[in-house]
């Protein structure tokens, strides 16, 4: 079966060992996380986590199932099944000569990026998109040298007035 | 009320109904043993390693059906019930285990007996819990026990850090009456729509199969499973969790299924066209292979967990709740489709069924000069008239204890089904008879498992347990050496100890009685004997065939109608 990606959305009790809970349940059947992001919500004694992962459609509806076992879990989504939003934070240090400043601020510009930080020799730059878009960017960075970037990770959010907060 | 925090965990398991504690003290869990000192209507339990107890609170929760509560000490202590834990978390047994934990000041420091219990048991217990504070204790203990007992059941961890029981801080106590839990509501029961639909499938069948079980025993279904099978007249089968869910002595009793199951069972598994599957979870060593698993049934799936269907086998209609709630509500919806079951079919179905029953694959080579352990299991049975909680450990006895011992009723048969722990059936023993302290319970061992928890011998006379062990004999790891062999041409790596203790006089040692068993002419009246001394416990040490093998038997990667029969039996490879 072929694997595809899908971007889960789960609520949790704001606990220590809920973060593990969700982390052993993938290492323990050997599937791999591919981004991972949790904050607590409005409702600080819940946090909601976006995950991504690469599954074929077998074992996801099993890993649904699992998480959805899971006490610490209030409710999980699988968001790739409805339309939704998703959006990835790109924060990326660059060396910048003279002679590429100019070259960096176009592409921040196009991309409808920010610069945050400025140095005789660097710039930091804020971005945030869709994945698709995220990569792009650092794709048209070309010759010019990364010191260092973070992403957020995907973040979802389905559409409309449909909640992930309806708790069952 | 105002009371320390040991007292109040303590109050707590009274208030639950508890009746024993198993349990090993320890440096974490002092103040809590000192509470436990006083309390008069919870006795404890000494076991004398924490495995022990762990497998003894877990026989008494599989006889009983009541949780069974361990209490343990920090670092070694818990570590020591990791195989309790995993063991009672795959047969889905209701287990409360608290585990002290070294002082909130020190947790993370290395400190003397420290061990992330919460962080260990993870994958081992249907959830834990690492207390934080006093005022949370009771909440928790709430919790762990709902959590424990509803739904698909398991253990829960409660690890305690050791001055939230200091006996000279107390609070306000008030046991919660209700506690919500809004991240864990299992599901109850199925929409009437799904139950109709099954009702009708079911009884549209021309060659019906009905697979059950622990989920049955777990859940209390086996007289709404026997309303159903006798009023549908289906043949059953029970996985080795599921014995005694139907009664083995019942005529539409095919015996057990799977990898050492009867031939008619399997058969009837692979050849039927619907298959009703109820509380059991098409483990490995049932369906064996997987892509040739009754390929022409139409399969329905009632089980209390979501995500035990179509995990190993898709299936066609699943109806999830409690076991005795969806039965009964089958039962209901049955009634009108009864009239249109094509009767003509089922017997002709019954007259196949029967024609594999005639193979009796069950037979074996009897012998009078050297003891077959099968005859062991069914000389066991006359002795007992069928009657005895019968514990197991894991290897060739257990199988021809579930083979051999016919089990009429649930809870009588006591095993590691999904871990299979060597070291289970002794303590597994003593839990038990402690709930059942005027029953026969007997534990049908080899000697090779027994060893590994051989030291509840102590903690059986301590609290004069008159448990009847009876150990197979037959100097090899039997089934690794029949595994050997079949698959590895006879090298017997390590299956042999050529240094096996004199059971009898080991017995004599821990203050039980002894008995030797060598030839066919006194096994059943040595038996006897042993059942009759109803007030001590008796190690039957009988001494059987080394080489005997276990059979019908599946072997891996093989499908149902690809079993191979005891060469006693008229052909030995089927298919």
């Amino acid at each position: 079966m072929e694997e595809r990606r899908h971007i889960i959305s789960l609520l949790v009790e704001n606990e220590f060992g809920s973060l593990s809970r969700i982390a052993g349940l993938f290492s323990a059947r050997g599937y791999n996380i591919h981004c991972l992001n949790v904050a607590p919500t409005n409702d600080q004694s819940i946090s909601r986590m976006t995950l991504v992962t690469l599954c074929n459609d077998q074992k996801i509806s099993q890993l649904m199932k699992q998480l959805d076992k899971l006490v610490d879990v209030v409710n999980v989504r699988d968001l790739t099944e409805e339309t939704h939003i998703e959006r990835e934070m790109l924060l990326m240090k660059l060396k910048c000569s003279k002679t590429q400043r100019d070259e960096v601020k176009r592409l921040t510009d196009i991309f409808r990026a920010r610069i945050i930080d400025v140095t005789d020799t660097t710039y930091t730059i804020e971005l945030t998109g869709a994945t698709e878009k995220i990569l792009a960017f650092i794709n048209s960075m070309g010759k010019i040298k990364i010191i260092e970037m973070v992403r957020s990770g995907a973040l979802g959010i389905s559409r409309g007035i449909d909640s992930l907060e309806n708790i069952k | 009320m105002k009371l320390s925090g040991s007292e109040i965990i303590i109050e707590c398991l009274k208030k639950e109904g508890v009746e024993f504690i198993f349990g090993y003290p320890g440096g974490a869990v002092l103040h809590i043993y000192d509470a436990l000192f006083n309390a008069k209507k919870i006795k404890h339990v000494l076991a004398r390693h924490e495995q022990g107890a762990t497998h003894a609170a877990d026989g008494y929760a599989r006889a009983c059906g009541k949780p069974g509560v361990v209490l343990v000490t920090s670092g070694p202590g818990i570590t020591n019930c990791v195989t309790g834990l995993a063991t009672a978390h795959m047969d889905s047994i209701p287990m409360i285990v608290i585990s002290g934990q070294v002082s909130r000041q020190y947790v993370g420091s290395d400190a003397f007996q420290e061990a992330d219990a919460t962080g260990i048991t993870r994958p081992v217990t249907k959830h834990n819990f690492l207390v934080d504070s006093r005022e949370s204790i009771a909440e928790v203990f709430k919790k762990a026990f709902i959590i424990a007992t509803t739904g698909r059941p398991g253990p829960v961890l409660i690890d305690i850090p050791k001055d939230l029981t200091d006996p000279n801080i107390k609070i306000e106590f008030d046991y919660p009456k209700k506690v919500k839990i809004r991240s864990y509501k299992p599901v109850l029961s199925e929409s009437e729509d799904k139950i109709n639909k099954a009702a009708k499938l079911l009884c549209s069948a021309k060659k019906p199969m009905i697979y059950t079980g622990g989920g049955i025993i777990l859940g209390n279904a086996y007289k709404e499973l026997n309303k159903l099978v006798k009023s549908l007249n289906y043949p059953i089968t029970n996985t080795l969790m599921g014995l005694g869910g139907f009664p083995s002595t019942d005529d539409q009793f095919l015996g057990m299924l799977g990898m050492h199951g009867t031939y008619e069972a399997n058969m009837a598994m692979h050849d039927c066209d619907v298959l009703l599957a109820v509380g059991a979870r098409f483990d490995d060593r049932v369906t064996g292979d997987t892509s040739k698993f009754c390929p022409s049934a139409k399969i329905i799936h009632v089980d209390i967990d979501p995500s035990s269907i179509s995990k190993i086998i898709e299936v066609d209609l699943s109806l999830v709740g409690e076991t005795s709630k969806i039965l009964k509500s089958l039962n209901k919806a049955i009634t009108p489709h009864l009239s249109k079951i094509n009767k003509t079919s089922l017997k002709k179905w019954w007259k196949i069924i029967n024609k594999w029953r005639s193979k009796n694959c069950l037979s074996y080579k009897k012998s009078n000069k050297i003891i077959k352990p099968q005859s062991v299991i069914e000389t066991l049975y006359d002795v007992t008239k069928g009657k005895a909680f019968v514990t197991s450990d894991v290897g060739q006895h257990q199988m021809w204890a579930a083979q051999y011992y016919k089990f009429d009723k649930p809870n009588r048969w006591i095993n590691s089904g999904g871990l299979g722990t060597m070291g289970f059936g002794l303590p597994a023993a003593m839990g038990a008879q402690l709930a059942f302290p005027k029953s026969q319970v007997v534990c049908v061992t080899g000697e090779a498992s027994i060893v590994m928890c051989i030291q509840e011998l102590a903690t059986c006379l301590q609290y004069r347990l008159p448990i009847k062990v009876i150990n197979l004999n037959n100097r090899y790891m039997g089934m690794v050496r029949q595994w050997q062999e079949f698959f590895y041409e006879g090298r017997y790596a390590m299956s042999y100890m050529e240094t096996i203790p004199d059971f009898v006089q080991l017995a004599n040692s821990f203050g039980h009685i002894g008995i030797k068993i060598e030839k066919p002419s006194e096994l059943k009246d040595k038996l006897s004997e042993a059942m009759n001394m109803k007030d001590r416990l008796v190690f039957v040490d009988v001494i059987t065939d080394q080489e005997e093998n276990v059979y019908p038997m599946i072997k891996s990667g093989q499908a149902h109608n690809e079993m191979h029969l005891s060469p006693t039996s008229e052909d030995t490879e089927l298919a």
